[in-house]
Formats: C-alpha cells, structure tokens, sequence
C-alpha cells in the first residue's frame, strides 16, 4: 500500500507489549504516521493515542480502524470481509498522510455537583461528595427526598426496616453545610460542557415559606378540612390526606405543602383560612407564592432519576381496577408498613382479613407484550412481602413464578427460608383472574403448573401482582435535557455496559441507580457511589482536557456571508468588524455543522479536515 | 455464470448514535452485508454534500447517511440540519441521473444494532437490484 513503511500484525496490540512494539517501532524507523486496525475507536482509541504520544509523535498523528466491531463480528463471508478490511484500512491511510499536529485544550472544572433525584441513589450520592468536602445541589422533584425506599417496608434479605436505614440519611442530607437541599424542584435547562455546565432549576411554589415554617404541622390539624378528603399519593391512594399535608412523618424537609388543586382557598377565595390563623406570628404561609428559578453553575451533574413501577392496568386479563382485592406489590408495601393507612394491618379494601393470598410474579416483566427484560428485583421483594403477608396474618401465601430468581447475597438463603416457612410456590405465569362468582368477594387464578403439567384454578381473597420496575414515563424528556441516550428498553444507556457503567456519551454526566436500570438496594447504593467517585475524579483533576476537534475559520477566505452564524446550536460563531466570521474555540464543541454548510470553504474543522475525508472516501473506492 | 454484482456503500455515521449502533451491532454478532464501508464523522450535519458527490464521483453504487433520531442529536440539530441538506441533494442527485435508492438518510440511535443490520441489508438488496451505476467511472490505484 502506497506510503507504508511498516505494516505489523500483532494480537493485542493494546496490550503494554503491543503498545511498545509501537513505540518502538517509532523510534526505530523514524515513522511520522501510524494507523491501528483493531477495534472500535471508542474502546482503544485513547490508549494507542497515549501510546504514540510517549513515543514523542504527536498524537493526532494517529488514526484507528474499526475492524472489529464493524467488520469480522458482523461479516460471515471471510473473502468479502476482508475486502472491506482492505479498503478501510487503506482509507485511513490515505487520510492519516493529511493529518497535522494539534493540541488538546483545557478547560477548569468547577467544584461542585448537581444531583438530580433525591430516592436512595441521589441521596446516597450526595453525602459522599458533601463528605469529600464538595458542594452539592440536590434537586428533588418531589416535596420531600427518600424516594421509593421510603415507601418500602422492610428490605430483602435481611428484613431491615426501610425507613429506619433510609430517614437517618435523610436528615444527614438536611443538616449537611455541604448540601444545598431543592425539594418540590426540577431542572428546566442544562447548558454548557463537562466542569461548566449551568443548570436551571425551577422550584415549585409550596405556598410556605420554607425559613418561616417549623414543620410543627399544626396547620394541617387546623386545616377547615375536618376529614382528610384527598388521595394521598405516598400511600398510592390507600390513604387520604388534606390539602395541606406532609408526605410522610419523616418527610425531609419537614415542611408541609399545599396543594392548590385541592384547597379550598385557590378555589373560591373564600376560605376561614384556619390555617393561617394557627401558624399565627411565624406567618409561614404564603398562598400568593409563585415559582422560583435558581442558576446554578456546576461541573459534573449525577442522574439519579430512578423509576416506575409498571402500571398493572396494562395487562388487563389480571383485573387491576376491576377488583377491588387486586394490589400493587407497592400498595401492599404500604398495606403491611406500620406508618401505612391501615396502620399495618393488613385489611382488603372491602374490611376482610385475608386467608389466602396469591403472589403473581413478572407482571410487566418478562413478557414480549409488555417488557422483555427482567426486573431483577422482584422475585425477592415479593418472597419478603410473603414472609411479612405470613407473619403478620398467618394467610396460606402461594406464589405463582416463572423462574425464581434469587442470586444474591444471601438471597437463596432467604429463599429456603421462605419456602420453609410454608409459603406454596406454584410454578406457572398466571393466564387469567377472575372473580369466583359466588358472591363472597374471591378471585380465581388460573394458572398452568408446568412442574405438575395440569391447568390450576386457585381461590384466593387478595391477589398482590409483583409489577416490574420501568423507565420514568418522562425519561426521554429528561434524556434529551442532559444530552444523553436511553438503551432499548428506555432506560439512560452507561457508556459502556461493563467497563463504564456510571458515565454516560456526555463528558461529567453520571448515571445512579435504577434511572440506569433495574436494581436493588445494595447495587443502587455501589452504583451511586461508584457516580460520587467519578464525580470526585473529575473534580479533584482540577482540569478537562477537551478533544481538539473544534471548528476554525481561516480567515483569509471567509466570505463574510454569515450562513454559518445561524447554524451554531452553541453561539460559538461571531461576527467580526472586518467582515469575517469567527469561532469561539471554547464554546465550540465539534459537530462541524458550520463546516459542511460554509459556501466558500473557509470553515474548517480539525480531525475532519474536507481532505481527511475526500482521502477515506478514495480509499474505500479505489479498485484493486 | 457472471459473478454477481455486489455494490459498495460509502456509509456517513455521527460518532454518537449510529456509529455505536454499528458497534453495538457488532457486539452482538448480528450479521448483516459487507457492502458498507464506514466514514466517521462528529455528527450527521457534519456531512458536506461534496462528500456524497465525490463518493458517486469515485464510483460508489450508494451512499448512506446514518444520524440520531430528530431531537435526539448530541450536538442538539445538527441532523435536521443533514435532513436539508439531504432533501436537497436529492433533487440535484436526480437530475445528474443517480436513481433515488443510491442515496439514504436513516436515524439509528445508539441502542438500534438491529436497525443497523436492516437498513444495510435491505439497501444492499435493492442497489444489486438496480445494479451497477451507469456509466460508472472508477478510479485507478492510487
């Protein structure tokens, strides 16, 4: 092939072996050019760069071939592969001959972090980086953090109680100098790059004053509202509450809310405004509140937006809705927990006690017609909730599963424990529910038992579906906010799924918890603390390199045409004097949008020179 | 028998969705035609349409453009600014002769190795339906 001096061929040129027979052979025929056919550039390219790099060539002096990825994993005719091989690799050298030396530039990365969601990720998140000395703003969407593991009961396997290892955490975050708590707050715009992002945060008004109010809740005693009326939404509806409330006993902060769809004051003006008159001199009630927006500037932002549970509706033969007796995994995590509407017990809707009670696991999990992934937590939650079903009742539980999935630590453990418990495994996906049809209130589920080969219609008072867990119905919104992907399922895409599960495509942005898929509780707390460390990483680094791929205008040609100006996503291009159009290195990011579009060529664009690729496009093209 | 014709793609991929598709796609060992050769390029808007000239100048049987999904685009809209450029390629491209199934423009985000696989193969399908391009010019040995 025209202009190669040396061609090698080497197994793992990655490997410190293969890195230095390229230094070496730098150094010993004084080469100027180096191509690497092996992977994808998104695996390697940095380490061959380095490598090149230490060999006294300037880096960008480099070009990497993706012969692995795009090439022998995907190609089953050997002969025509290797064509391909040929022709890419003759284009990258081809291009690499029009490559000049660059350099990269840095760029300061602010000290401090946003983390977005306040469920057991983000708070966990958060106190590391608040401990390593670091100012966080942790933004919470809902009027108090915690999350779903404050809706929990008890956790597997260990059976701790959920609130009593969550609330302690919570209140660290509210005491923590280092946190700047936004509960009742979303972020509405993300602008910038990796260690100068600048965030807007909208914050909600909750018509009270957040330095005037106590949180001794005596308005929401003095409320007109003598009954609580409303649904209340941390127990799914089970319970009620007035229209100013507080989620939950523990809620931080310990500040009520009013909810203006529900007060009679935002609806008619006319109200005694008891509440008013009970919070007397501290005056912390402000109906006239309107929304704020804070602007803050940080340098690495932590995703921690959790999930859904899957709305059961969805699968209709289950009857969701229809029967009463019918619940969530998650409605009875508050059914059976002490601080839950029934105060613990566990009563049906129409006042029964259970006798027996049916677990359905994989609903919306599992299932071609609903989703295909696994949600990883939910054989064990539900052997828990039948442990405490059990316990608590001393019903006959039977679980109908399709495979038990239990690989944790002592995960299987608990599973014996369980079954020898007495708990009935019925192993079949439940096919239908439907009500016995002699009045007294029972479901029938019909399953299949593939372990007895027969068809099996069981009677039960209280079925409890093990729904899975799912993408936030606003992650695609969310996604496009902070410039990142979702995978197939819906769930934020990790850079790479073994070797960088917490970063993301966008440099300084971090993924916890479930918002990145579904996990339990110790997996959540070691990938928000793998985040929290790279934040740190980022952080203490002090300073990003960015790549050098920047748009530049020589100025001499330019025009003076401005189609260019209008085409920056990032107002990086300006106007000069002189007529002549200029790019602000440092607010460019390297699309090259403005270079393809520039009508008398004079945009240019660094690693994508017109050159670079009129070369690769010959080289593919020229027919041996 | 003649052997059959096997047309060659010059395939534009942004970096970051269908780039990774591509990769993605090899991670998983879909099999697909080896027809497309790949050029990477920052983003979707990064394509000049001299390059998809120049590439049905140098003899290419079919260009593709792969971009991510609209609003989608990590540079925020720089494939809508491809999908201009592309519309108006392709009346140009008529005019000069070159028949509408040679030139593509497809949206294929980081998650769609699948979609990869699908687009080349069923590209790859019709250009041999169609053919050679005529006349084509092809370039000596550099």
């Amino acid at each position: 092939m025209p202009g190669v001096a040396l061609a090698r061929e080497y197994k793992y040129m990655c490997s410190d072996p293969g890195q230095e027979l390229i230094r070496q052979d730098i150094r010993d025929h004084g080469l100027d050019r180096i191509v690497v056919a092996a992977c994808s550039p998104h695996l390697h390219e940095k380490t061959f760069r380095h490598a090149v790099a230490e060999a006294g060539l300037n880096p960008y002096y480099f070009h990497m071939v993706n012969l692995r990825e795009h090439d022998s994993w995907v190609h089953a005719d050997k002969p025509a592969a290797a064509a391909k091989a040929m022709d890419l690799i003759r284009a990258a050298v081809r291009r690499v001959r029009w490559h000049v030396p660059l350099e990269r530039r840095q760029a300061p990365i602010h000290a401090n972090a946003l983390v977005v969601g306040g469920g057991i990720a983000g708070i966990d998140a958060a106190l590391t980086l608040a401990s390593a000395g670091k100012h966080v703003y942790l933004v919470e969407r809902e009027p108090t953090i915690g999350g779903h593991m404050a809706q929990f009961d008890k956790t597997f396997p260990t059976l701790d109680c959920a609130a009593c290892i969550l609330t302690p955490k919570m209140t660290a975050v509210k005491s923590n100098p280092n946190i700047t708590l936004w509960s009742y707050s979303e972020v509405r715009r993300v602008e910038g790059y990796v260690g100068n992002y600048d965030v807007e945060i909208r914050r909600k008004p909750r018509y009270i004053i957040e330095d005037l109010c106590v949180g001794c809740l005596e308005c929401i005693q003095a409320c007109v509202f003598k009954q609580a009326k409303v649904p209340d939404e941390f127990n799914l509806g089970l319970g009620k509450r007035k229209p100013v409330y507080i989620p939950f006993p523990q809620a931080v902060p310990q500040l009520v809310v009013i909810d203006p769809e529900t007060c009679i004051e935002f609806k008619s003006g006319k109200c005694k405004k008891t509440c008013v008159e009970v919070c007397a001199e501290r005056n912390a009630i402000d109906f006239k509140q309107k929304e704020k927006i804070e602007n803050i500037r940080v340098g690495t932002i932590i995703l921690a937006t959790g999930f859904e549970t899957f709305d059961p509706v969805r699968v209709p033969y289950y009857g969701y809705g229809l029967y009463p007796n019918v619940y969530t995994s998650l409605e009875v995590e508050r059914l059976v927990n002490a601080s839950g509407p029934t105060g613990g017990e566990i009563v049906l809707r129409d006042g029964r006690k259970p006798a027996t009670v049916g677990i359905v696991h994989c609903v919306g999990s599992r299932d071609v017609n609903t989703n295909r992934y696994c949600s990883r937590v939910c054989c064990m939650y539900s052997l828990k909730l039948a442990h405490l079903i059990k316990e608590k009742t001393g019903a006959e539980v039977i679980e109908f599963y399709i495979d038990m999935r239990a690989p944790g630590k002592a995960f299987e453990e608990f599973y014996n424990r369980v079954a020898e418990e007495g708990v009935s495994f019925v192993r079949g996906k439940v096919a239908d529910i439907y009500p016995a049809g002699n009045g007294d209130g029972r479901l029938i589920l019909q399953a299949e038992d593939t372990l007895l080969g027969m068809v099996r219609k069981i009677p039960v008072d209280m079925v409890v579906l093990s729904v899975g867990l799912e993408p936030r119905p606003d992650a695609n919104d969310v996604r496009r906010l902070f410039n990142i992907g979702c995978s197939g399922d819906g769930f934020f895409l990790e850079r790479h799924p073994k070797l960088a599960p917490v970063s993301t495509f966008a440099d300084g942005i971090f993924v916890a918890g479930c918002c990145q898929g579904p996990k339990d509780i110790p997996d959540t707390v070691a990938q928000s603390g793998a985040a929290a460390a790279q934040a740190l990483a980022l952080i203490d680094a002090g300073v990003i390199e960015l790549e050098p791929n920047t748009a530049y205008v020589t100025e001499d040609a330019c025009c003076g045409c401005k189609t260019c100006i209008p085409l920056c996503p990032y107002s990086a291009i300006s106007f000069l004097e002189e007529k002549k159009a200029r790019i602000n290195e440092v607010l460019c990011k390297g699309c090259g949008t403005c270079v393809a579009a520039c009508p008398s060529g004079s945009i240019r664009q660094n690693l994508f020179e017109d050159q670079q690729i009129f070369e690769e496009i010959g080289g593919i093209l020229t027919y041996a | 028998m003649p052997e059959a014709f096997e047309p060659k793609i010059v395939a534009f991929f942004c970096n970051w969705c269908t780039y990774l598709a591509a990769d993605l796609a090899g991670t998983s060992r879909i099999k697909y035609a080896p027809n497309a050769r790949v050029v990477r390029v920052m983003c979707s808007g990064r394509v000049d349409p001299q390059f998809v000239m120049d590439a049905f100048a140098k003899g290419a049987d079919g260009v593709l453009i792969g971009g991510c999904h609209p609003g989608d685009c990590h540079y925020q809209e720089g494939n809508y600014k491809a999908l201009r450029r592309v519309e108006l390629l392709k009346r140009l491209l008529r005019q000069m002769g070159v028949e509408e199934e040679r030139f593509r423009l497809e949206w294929i985000s980081a998650a769609e190795g699948e979609r990869v696989k699908i687009v080349i193969d069923d590209m790859v399908e019709k250009l041999r339906a169609l053919g050679p391009r005529v006349p084509a010019r092809r370039q000596e040995v550099a």
